[in-house]
């Protein structure tokens, strides 16, 4: 499976990215500079963690209208997988690819540190190779992860099973304080109605190996690949 | 030739984290009357057209699409006309 990480001005998770993919998981994968037009070759695109454009007027606001975003629409049209790490998730919220908006952590500090997250919905390209309710350990490091949607859409959202991830306990449970930044009903991960784009606050690029204090987050990149080689069927909206 | 005025704000009923800390921080300095603070953006734009409907297009059309996430973010904008020389 060929991987395509985005790089942004001010991308700094992009060799994670692709260390986990390429080096990690043996999968093929390259650098995608945000002036390229055509991203036919990939079978999946990164959009990694960082701060694009400084977070300028807002994070990911400036970044949502880069050259490359025109292909990652159509790619994303098209049924294709996408995968929005952190600052990759505000750059989709921002491009419209996600529903939804981030605001500033509640506490109003970058929070950098291990978090839990219960996989709500197994179900999905992105999920697979989890467990309905299993418990992932993977680094948070952000200062804009507040997640927020108007209460009609995040109820159709939760209806459509549209929630991948939820802050939990470390035994899975949610509550205000197992919920590190105020999100909207404790939300790390959402996905779209088509169930092809997926937008996460942590960072499973750096829980693919023990060595670094979890592999957790292969199970995700796992899901992607599974999904490709299985050749199961696209959704095009 | 016009200039446009952006006030940007958080919409009402969505929790303004940064107001919040505002209004914390000035309750500590005792100013017990000051109260619901909420924390926004102001931009000011030079817009080189000379018609005024166009330039109220183009000011809206900014501010809905770049300056606001109108997710979370209302604004309200305001022209006025600048002698070119």
């Amino acid at each position: 499976m060929k991987f395509g990480v985005i790089v942004f001005p001010g991308s700094n998770c992009d060799a994670d990215c692709l260390y986990a993919v390429r080096d990690v998981l043996g999968q093929e994968g390259d650098y995608v500079w945000h002036h390229e037009m055509h991203l036919d070759r990939f079978d999946a695109l990164i959009l990694p963690g960082g701060f694009s454009y400084g977070d300028y007027l807002r994070s990911g606001a400036i970044a949502q209208f880069s050259p490359v975003m025109a292909a990652v629409r159509d790619f994303a049209k098209k049924g294709k997988a996408v995968i929005g790490i952190c600052n990759g998730f505000q750059v989709l919220l921002e491009a419209g690819l996600l529903p939804g908006a981030m605001r500033r952590n509640h506490n109003l500090q970058f929070i950098c540190r291990n978090a839990y997250v219960r996989v709500e919905n197994a179900g999905t390209r992105f999920t697979k190779s989890c467990a309905s309710g299993q418990v992932l350990r993977l680094p948070i490091a952000h200062m804009e992860g507040n997640y927020y949607a108007p209460p009609d859409i995040l109820e159709a959202m939760k209806d459509r099973g549209q929630i991948l991830l939820r802050y939990c306990s470390a035994d899975g449970k949610t509550n205000p304080e197992s919920n590190p930044n105020g999100s909207e009903d404790s939300i790390a991960g959402v996905m779209n109605e088509c169930g092809n784009v997926f937008g996460l606050m942590p960072h499973p690029e750096r829980a693919c190996e023990d060595l670094l204090g979890s592999a957790d987050g292969r199970a995700i990149f796992e899901s992607m690949i599974s999904f490709a080689l299985n050749g199961e069927g696209r959704c095009s909206a | 030739m016009y200039r446009g005025f952006i006030h940007v704000m958080p919409k009402e009923g969505i929790l303004d984290p940064q107001g919040k800390a505002v209004e914390g921080a000035l309750a500590r300095l005792g100013h017990a009357d000051v109260s619901s603070v909420r924390a926004g953006k102001y931009f000011e734009v030079t817009l080189a057209v000379r018609d005024r409907g166009e330039a109220e297009r183009l000011l809206h059309e900014i501010s809905r699409k770049v300056l606001s996430n109108p997710v979370i973010e209302s604004y309200r904008c305001d022209l006025s006309e600048v002698d070119p020389s």
